[in-house]
């Protein structure tokens, strides 16, 4: 018996199989319960799905990486509920895919932001030249965003790959009013008009909440 | 949670704390003397590897581990819906958290509410403060020294807009401003002319010098009886007007630039200002501190 750890050193496939099983207990008991909790699986009642202009600009949030600098994840710290805003609970995040929580904070977390008292003149100004309104940021500008035209080509199958793949409820006369919408009063959306309405948008299903 | 997750949990982290205490007696069962004679059985060069027992240190540390696991889990939540005994959770902490500061600010914010804005400017625990609101909630357009941006009136130049009275800059930042002024280039003739024409008359009625350019002298004359539209709002001599947020045209403060091309831009496409309303983010006493710390920025305390 002394000698019986030299079974597992000396047998690759048994060593294997035991280091999957250990390291499988940490996920299992973690990880696997949540997919069947109702506070990570059901949305919050005040959850909204994104319009289509949000829709697309969120989708500019990413290609433009906000995300590798501004988080979305208020954490329950007095610290950070003062400053911006009630913190994030699962329930808001279920109709996100892919979440855009970010892990880094270089600028503030956006979570909450259209929350904040900042108007859309402003988000347009700072977003076209962030030191024009801050003189201290260091955020890059986005000048283009303001003459990039939205790309429809796509929005409508995004609206139903969410609704079908990721369950948000979409029903088929919200996505007739999108499309119209698209085609009349969005038809000549900027980049920018997404981008802004997609702020705008986020921390509303907190809005009870906010402070 | 449901019992079956619950016990899910509890099952599969109690398998885990006996698994580690197993392996650990396990691989302990061979004693000094033991291992003293026994060797691994490779060699390398006639150098023999030992089975070696685990270093005692090294063994009261992993079991030291096992007992904190164990203990954890009795004091905090862990196994499935077991809250622990210390009915610790990270809401109630963070509840605890905000209860504790309001414990110790509330009272300081009832004090400082008590005293009128333009004796509080002696105050210097309310003015620090008031800076760490205004830092917070407006240096994002009113810029971190109060000196604003382009579109974003300076706070610290006592020159206002809405007026600069404890009571008006208390219902600026409660109720917020909107400062509108329409296009004016339809009403002053809809020329490039006429527009050029009526921005160095506004430029000249802060810089007088202007008029000894006989060019701008001229262009001043024409523009002069047009500004009987403008005068609605700024006033016959261009004095503005604190009631509608009209700024004074007369003073060297130029909220959009003092180029003949911003003044240009502002009168043929209008300019929009708007301070939005804080009265539901903050509360009545926070906005006090608030506008004592405006206050103070241009009206400084009796030395």
């Amino acid at each position: 018996m002394s000698n019986a750890h030299e079974r597992v050193e000396k047998n690759v496939g048994l060593m294997i199989v035991l280091t999957l099983i250990a390291v499988s207990f940490g996920g299992l008991a973690e990880i696997v319960p949540l997919f069947w909790q109702k506070a990570t699986t059901e949305p919050l009642e005040t959850l909204e799905p994104y319009t289509a202009l949000e829709m697309e600009g969120r989708d500019i949030y990413i290609r433009e990486g906000c995300h590798v600098c501004h988080t979305q994840m208020v954490r329950p710290l007095r610290a950070e509920t003062e400053r911006y805003g009630a913190y994030s609970v699962a329930g808001e995040d279920v109709w996100e895919h892919p979440f855009l929580w970010g892990s880094k904070r270089t600028g503030p977390d956006l979570a909450r932001v259209g929350l904040r008292p900042i108007t859309e003149q402003w988000h347009r100004e700072h977003l076209r030249d962030p030191r024009q309104v801050v003189p201290e940021s260091n955020m890059p500008a986005y000048p283009w965003l303001q003459e990039n035209l939205v790309d429809w080509g796509d929005t409508e199958r995004t609206l139903r790959l969410f609704k079908d793949t990721f369950g948000v409820p979409y029903s088929e006369q919200d996505i007739t009013e999108q499309m119209n919408k698209i085609k009349g009063e969005w038809a000549d959306a900027t980049e920018e008009d997404a981008l802004v309405a997609y702020l705008l948008s986020l921390g509303q299903e907190r809005k009870e909440v906010a402070q | 949670m449901s019992d079956f997750w619950s016990w899910f949990i509890i099952i599969i982290v109690a398998i885990n704390l006996l698994g580690c205490a197993g392996l650990l007696l396990w691989n302990n069962q061979i004693s000094p003397e033991e291992a003293a004679k026994e060797t691994t059985g490779h060699s390398f060069d006639g150098i023999q590897e030992r089975n070696a027992p685990l270093p005692r240190w090294w063994l009261f540390l992993f079991i030291g581990t096992l007992i904190f696991a164990c203990v954890y889990l009795v004091l905090y939540p862990g196994l499935g819906k077991f809250p622990g005994v210390l009915n610790w959770s990270s809401t109630l902490q963070y509840e605890k958290e905000v209860a504790l500061v309001a414990r110790q600010t509330d009272p300081l914010f009832e004090q400082f509410g008590k005293v009128p804005v333009d004796e509080l400017i002696e105050y210097p625990e309310a003015l620090a403060v008031g800076g760490r609101l205004f830092a917070n909630n407006c240096a994002i357009c009113h810029g971190s020294d109060a000196r604003g941006a382009k579109g974003y009136p300076n706070l610290a130049d006592d020159d206002w807009l809405y007026g600069g009275e404890p009571k008006q800059i208390i219902a600026s930042i409660a109720q917020g401003r909107t400062g509108m002024m329409p296009p004016m280039a339809a009403a002053i003739g809809n020329t490039d002319k006429a527009v050029r024409d009526m921005a160095i008359y506004v430029q000249s009625l802060s810089r007088p010098d202007l008029a000894n350019d006989a060019d701008k002298a001229a262009a001043i004359e024409r523009a002069k009886p047009k500004f009987a539209v403008c005068a609605a709002c700024h006033g016959q001599e261009g004095k503005g007007n604190q009631a509608m947020g009209a700024p004074d045209l007369t003073d060297t403060t130029w909220l959009y630039g003092p180029r003949l091309e911003d003044i240009e831009t502002t009168i043929r496409e209008g300019r929009k200002g708007e301070m939005p309303k804080h009265e539901n983010l903050l509360s009545k006493e926070k906005i006090h501190v608030i506008a004592a710390y405006v206050y103070s920025l241009s009206n400084k305390s009796a030395p």
